[in-house]
């Protein structure tokens, strides 16, 4: 048991090198939500306004976070066939680990990369003037981490049917894309158009997102506009597609590993 | 004593693939013994160890290693390997040391910790000891893989598949880019290692003196079997052995070996005998014309081995 975790932990810490060593990438990881919610929060704002007594700018903050966090820990499970491209896959396949160990280990490291990308989000969100109590913090950060493990889940999930880097850069925009519209992060999911609005709910990052404004806007006025679901509900779910996401992608994964 | 790796009628079609890469190979390896499987390029080796190292489902057949399936019990024949891939497989951006560490971690050999400065004293002994034997510096350890040479990441893949003592220890081409001091350092280590006993060693090579000590030599061809047995009973099937003999006055000594029963070959600068190793001396002894020149021939492996694969199949 000690030595899964061990083994899960070494793996995750290597993701985590990966980020901290490719300067480029962590300039990339601090700009983009800066230039996210900066212009796209200040744009909508204006043009929108406070609809109904609703901050657009909070609510694009939180949406932009859940997002960010889903996407970004999905999206660097892709580097599970880099690694078998360049044949390191080989060393860990044939290390003496539970296969779940070895996955687990990759959603642990991609999700830690996604909040390290959060904590840029944070930063830009406090300059920016959006107001982060204590508590919202420490409400939001448990419910951060539930959503990267769900994004890493979700990516596993997607990468048990693809066998090339090629096909999985043009498969997974294909699946990310819509969903950052049907997700909810700039705008209420439940005022768009009803056939959107139900749609949406095939989208598994608007639980994502709800999750991460639940713990938000808990106990604010605008929580009833800005939030869908309660936050258990949506844990809840969350933790019942994890499980399942996670078992299929994985079985699919190792299939692939050595149904050459 | 049961066999530690016991393969029957193996058989690996690849997908989409016309022919079988492994076509009903079977074949048995002792315990803590030397085995050596040879062939060209593309005659099925690599394929083979990927189906005994569980990394590759096979076809057909049975694989049973230390005891267990490799279908059926993938987990059980992990514990009990190690093996050095002919495709390096290091991270390049983690440092050399980084590379070994997540290994050990990986087997259950030390617990994890972020920093060098933080392992055991024990792992830092022996990652120093293991570089030594190829000739990694411990400043080279402490590098970015990504500045490697070749050489330099297989020196490290042997120093990393070495850290922990496996029952099996599989080596896929292990020498190929070493420079001749790493790769005598390398063979006296699993010297010692073999003589220290509990550690079979399953080796590719396509530097045939290497498998000159296997105790047991399986040679393919196409994926199949074409030869298998110790060097000497591959050289004796096939290799003649032969005695080149040279005199002043030839015809005296050609015609003294036809009355002697013994069949040669005459070119411009010789007889050539072929004889039996032991027969030699005999040979010698019945020739009485006096003689310029002997020259007796033993065969390499590497020659057997040439033969062998030149056979119509
Ligand atoms: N992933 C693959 N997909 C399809 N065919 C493959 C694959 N890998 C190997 N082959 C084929 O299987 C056969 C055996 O290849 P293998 O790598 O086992 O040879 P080898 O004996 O290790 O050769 P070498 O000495 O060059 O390493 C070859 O014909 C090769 O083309
Ligand atoms: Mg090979």
């Amino acid at each position: 048991m000690m030595h899964q975790l061990n083994a899960g932990m070494t793996l995750a810490y290597r993701d985590v090198l990966k980020l901290l060593r490719d300067r480029g990438r962590l300039v990339a990881t601090f700009v983009f939500p800066f230039i996210f919610i900066g212009i796209l929060g200040g744009s909508l704002q204006s043009s929108y306004g406070q609809t109904g007594g609703m901050n657009l700018f909070d609510f694009v903050f939180t949406g932009i976070l859940g997002q960010t966090l889903f996407q970004s820990a999905a999206i660097g499970i892709i580097s599970l066939i880099e690694d078998r491209e360049n044949d390191f896959s080989q060393e860990v396949f044939i290390a003496p680990i539970s296969r779940y160990t070895i996955i687990m280990g990759k959603i642990a490291g991609e999700g830690l990369v996604a909040l390290v990308q959060a904590v840029g989000i944070l930063v830009f969100a406090r300059i920016l003037g959006v107001s982060i109590s204590l508590p919202q913090l420490m409400r939001s950060v448990p419910a951060m981490v539930a959503v990267c493990l769900f994004g890493g889940a979700f990516g596993v999930l997607v990468l048990g049917s693809i066998r090339t880097q090629r096909a999985a850069n043009m498969v997974f925009p294909f699946i990310m894309l819509p969903q950052f519209f049907l997700s909810g992060v700039f705008l209420p999911v439940d005022k768009q158009k009803p056939f959107l609005s139900a749609l949406s709910q095939l989208s598994p990052m608007r639980y994502a997102v709800d999750l991460i404004r639940g713990t938000f806007y808990m106990g604010r006025a605008d929580e009833a506009e800005a939030v869908l679901k309660s936050v258990p509900f949506n844990l809840g779910l969350m933790t019942v597609l994890f499980v399942v996401f996670l078992v299929i992608g994985t079985t699919r994964f190792v299939k692939q590993e050595t149904e050459r | 004593m049961p066999p530690i790796i016991q393969v029957e009628q193996l058989v690996k079609r690849y997908r989409k693939a016309e022919q079988n890469a492994v076509d009903g190979v079977s074949f048995t390896v002792a315990p803590d013994s030397f085995f050596a499987l040879l062939g060209p390029n593309g005659a099925g080796k690599t394929t083979a160890i990927s189906i005994l190292t569980t990394t590759l489902t096979p076809t057909s057949g049975l694989v049973v290693v230390a005891g267990h399936d490799v279908v059926q019990d993938p987990d059980a024949v992990r514990r009990q390997l190690g093996i050095i891939f002919q495709k390096p497989s290091l991270d390049l951006n983690l440092s050399a040391e980084e590379n070994v560490r997540l290994h050990a971690v990986l087997y259950g050999l030390y617990p994890w910790r972020p920093f060098y400065r933080l392992m055991p004293a024990a792992y830092r002994k022996q990652v120093d000891e293991l570089a030594a034997v190829v000739g990694l510096t411990s400043a080279e350890m402490g590098q970015a893989v990504r500045t490697f040479s070749g050489g330099m990441k297989r020196k490290l893949e042997i120093v990393r598949s070495l850290i922990h003592r496996p029952r099996v220890l599989f080596l896929d081409e292990p020498t190929t880019g070493l420079d001749p001091a790493s790769r005598r350092g390398l063979w006296e280590y699993l010297g010692q290692v073999r003589a220290q006993g509990g550690t079979t060693v399953f080796l590719t090579t396509h530097y045939l003196e290497e498998a000159e000590d296997a105790d047991q030599i399986c040679i393919l061809n196409h994926g199949r079997v074409v030869s298998m047995g110790t060097a000497e009973t591959i050289k004796g099937d096939l290799v003649q052995n032969w005695v080149r003999l040279d005199a002043a006055d030839r015809d005296a000594l050609a015609a003294e070996l036809t009355a002697l029963g013994r069949a040669y070959e005459r070119d411009g600068e010789g007889l050539t005998v072929p004889v039996e190793a032991a027969d030699v001396h005999a040979l010698l002894r019945g020739i009485d014309t006096p003689l310029t020149r002997v020259t007796t021939h033993t065969p390499t492996l590497e020659e057997a081995y040439l033969e062998i694969l030149e056979r119509p199949a």
